[in-house]
């Protein structure tokens, strides 16, 4: 009897949520941002993962559950990158706004050029994305795309507000090509820098500022670096020398630090997403951080 | 580019020096040619400085940029499928018919086989049927026995959080009663399941889930079905065999711990649902049940995953535990023994019991864990059958300690040993290697 009041209660308050502001559930933290950049106070942001967390390997959380449960709207990078985990929240939440096909469902991939599609599908090449490489934040012509669609389907999904996107997104957009001048001309002296990542994380960084990968800590995307393979790569480097091993926040520490420790070549940590340094608070702040993280190490 | 000219520069190199006038002309020709190439290099580069503008300005203006589809053949349609190879050897006592003692058997006589064996092989094939459903169906193929597990369809787009699930399901009571053998965390069932279920419940019927709209998971789920399934049994009606209730709540506790909670009761009936027992003199005796059979599942999961990035190390701890009502009359027959002729009388029983686990990973690969389970009887009457039955005052157990190892999220290798004393008379120390691989698109496992 008092589920039932309880129930009937909620009911009762739902036309006054219609009023509130638009529920988005950002799969990444760099979604959360621009969806926060975008929508101002007529959105309320809740992203599912940290720059701490593996994007590939997240938990169905029953917490992740009761969010999707609530979006109106949810912002993912696509491309396969979530498909262990997003496909679970959508089934589980009966939130059918949010169900791939609808306007509920933004997938920030389909709407730039991914780079890295493999040309053979097969398990033996480890954890392969075939739409494409999905890790695509790490380019800031990118964010500008995506915030422009994210921005039209805002304004689709909450027409209301539509004045208000419109507006926010002008702002942004002349700010981040402001900043985008001013990495690209800081960043000038990192071209053709050579580099070792330890996962294929970056490839849409490396074409953006023209950074030449010369090795890859995991011997396949998404498995574990071996020690007879990392072996290898400090031997290889010996010849063919790189500025820098590059790793993203969230990856495991050990096998940058020892490839570090072998080769004397420094370990450069690159937030990857928003919240992934102290200094990248924002989209901002990320490209500063990462920006200027490389050019230390190119100096 | 510069080729020609370094050719030129190097041919003339190699004359001498009295060739002044070949030289001069030489010269003025790698001037001329030099002036040429410069000219064209210019050009190339003016053009693409135009293509690259050019293109900016396109990606600029364009909206939206419509992914390609990945493919265009009538295959880009099929189903997700996926197939998983589950193999083991075994090694432990020779006992024709294990049995938990105390309790009214399944009849599945799981657990028996000794030695190198391939288990089942799982097929899997799962698809959005259109915009509102999702079509699901897994097979179990062994020697000439191929089982449906499952098969059936849900909604996708009911919306207000309802999911309507239609067909043969695994029920959602419990935590471990959803997972297929190959998503467990050790290589054998734990006690708990194999008394109430044989092996986990499933249903031919209808499923209704709600998540409730608010900050904190809450689920509810309401079943009815068939219920032919251990410890209802087919009984050739209209109606609705069986039903179940549960909810479920979950949150994160800051970013590095979730847990999910969950109560759920299940109500079954037989008839004439079959069993061995042994009587007091030791013979085997064929019982039938006949009544309605009432269970209450809690069940508890906690993760933890430092920052909620279990790459390196995770740990979950998972801990069920139920308490089951039986009513009805109990058939004990069987030629020689001591209900020779048959004596039909009433069944009162009411058994609990659980398991408690812990999974470690500690570091990238490597699991090991640690399981308890535990049975009980709080009551046993065979009413007249108490002459020839004997209700053992004895606590099934079991320890199972595990280590697995996993390349990648595909493929897995285990070594389990258990020490099992679900039986009175006889304690087996057990021992499983283990694999298991998953070929094609395996889909997410849930929390």
């Amino acid at each position: 009897m008092k589920t039932l009041r309880w129930i009937l209660a909620l009911f009762a308050t739902l036309p006054a949520l219609a009023h509130a502001a638009l529920d988005v559930f950002a799969c990444e933290p760099e979604w959360g941002a621009l969806a926060a950049e975008l929508g101002g106070n007529a959105v309320k942001v809740y992203t599912a993962t940290t720059a701490f967390q593996d994007p590939h390997r997240i938990e169905a959380r029953p917490s992740l559950i009761a969010q999707m449960r609530r979006a109106q709207l949810v912002v993912c990078t696509g491309a396969e990158l979530e498909v262990g985990w997003l496909p679970v929240l959508l089934r589980q939440s009966g939130n059918a706004a949010v169900q791939p096909g609808q306007p509920g469902y933004f997938e920030a991939a389909n709407f730039v050029t991914l780079l890295e599609k493999p040309a053979v599908l097969d398990r033996s090449q480890g954890d392969v994305h075939p739409a494409g490489n999905p890790h695509i934040q790490t380019d800031p012509r990118n964010i500008a795309r995506v915030a422009q669609a994210l921005a039209a389907r805002l304004a689709e999904i909450d027409p209301a507000q539509a004045a208000t996107y419109a507006a926010r997104l002008q702002d942004f957009d002349s700010r981040w090509r402001a900043a985008l001048a001013r990495w690209q001309a800081a960043a000038a002296p990192l071209r053709g820098m050579p580099i070792v990542v330890q996962h294929l994380a970056f490839p849409y960084l490396e074409n953006w500022l023209g950074l030449k990968r010369v090795g890859v800590l995991e011997p396949k995307p998404g498995v574990e670096p071996s020690v007879s393979h990392l072996a290898d790569l400090a031997a290889r480097l010996k010849t063919t020398p790189a500025k820098a091993i590059v790793r993203a926040a969230y990856q495991n520490p050990r096998p940058t630090a020892w490839l570090a420790a072998q080769t004397g070549i420094p370990a450069v940590v690159l937030p990857f997403t928003v919240g992934g340094s102290e200094r990248a608070r924002d989209l901002f702040g990320l490209f500063d951080d990462t920006v200027e993280a490389l050019l230390r190490v190119a100096r | 580019m510069l080729r020609p000219a370094l050719v030129a520069a190097a041919l003339a190199a190699a004359c001498p020096a009295h060739a002044g006038a070949d030289l001069d002309a030489l010269r003025a020709e790698i001037q001329q040619m030099k002036a040429d190439y410069e000219a064209r290099i210019q050009a190339l580069e003016e053009r693409l400085k135009r293509a690259e503008t050019a293109t900016d300005a396109a990606t600029r203006n364009a909206d939206v940029i419509a992914a390609a589809p990945t493919a265009n053949a009538a295959t880009a349609f099929n189903p997700e499928i996926s197939l998983i190879l589950d193999g083991r050897y075994a090694r432990q006592a020779d006992i024709a018919a294990r049995r938990i003692t105390g309790f009214l058997p399944d009849g599945s006589g799981a657990g028996t086989t000794r030695g190198f064996l391939a288990d089942d092989s799982e097929l899997v094939f799962a698809a959005n049927i259109d915009p509102y459903f999702r079509g699901y169906f897994n097979a179990v193929l062994n020697d000439g026995v191929v089982g449906v597990e499952e098969a059936w369809f849900q909604t996708l787009a009911l919306g207000s959080g309802l999911t309507l699930k239609g067909g043969r399901f695994r029920s959602g009571i419990g935590y471990q009663n959803e997972q297929h053998p190959h998503a467990w965390d050790f290589a054998t069932n734990n006690l708990m399941y194999e008394a109430l279920f044989g092996e986990g419940y499933g249903n031919d019927g209808l499923q209704l889930k709600w998540v409730a709209p608010t900050e904190r998971f809450t689920e509810l789920g309401a079943e009815i079905g068939r219920g032919a399934g251990f410890p209802g049994t087919d009984r050739n009606r209209n109606g609705i065999g069986s039903y179940a209730l549960y909810g479920h709540v979950g949150d994160d506790v800051g970013d590095s711990h979730s847990w999910r909670a969950g109560l759920s009761y299940l109500r079954t009936r037989a008839n004439d649902r079959a069993g061995v027992l042994g009587d007091f003199a030791g013979n085997d005796v064929n019982t039938a049940f006949s009544g309605k059979t009432g269970t209450w599942l809690a069940d508890f999961v906690w993760k933890w995953a430092p920052l909620g990035n279990p790459t390196v190390n995770n740990f979950k701890f998972a801990a069920e535990v139920f308490r089951r009502r039986e009513t009805g009359d109990l058939l004990c027959d069987g030629a020689g023994s001591l209900c020779a002729g048959g004596v039909t009388d009433a069944y009162r029983a009411t058994q609990y019991g659980g398991y408690a686990q812990a999974v470690y990973q500690f570091m990238p690969r490597w699991r090991t864990g640690y399981r308890y389970e535990r049975l009980g009887t709080q009551s046993l009457d065979f009413g007249a059958n108490d002459a020839n039955l004997p209700r053992p005052d004895f606590h099934p157990t079991r320890h199972a300690l595990m280590v697995d190892y996993s390349p990648s999220e595909f493929s897995r290798l285990r070594l389990q040993y258990s020490r099992d004393r679900a039986m009175a008379e006889q304690d087996d120390n057990q021992w499983v290697v283990q694999y298991i691989f998953s070929l094609g698109s395996h889909g997410a496992h849930a929390f």
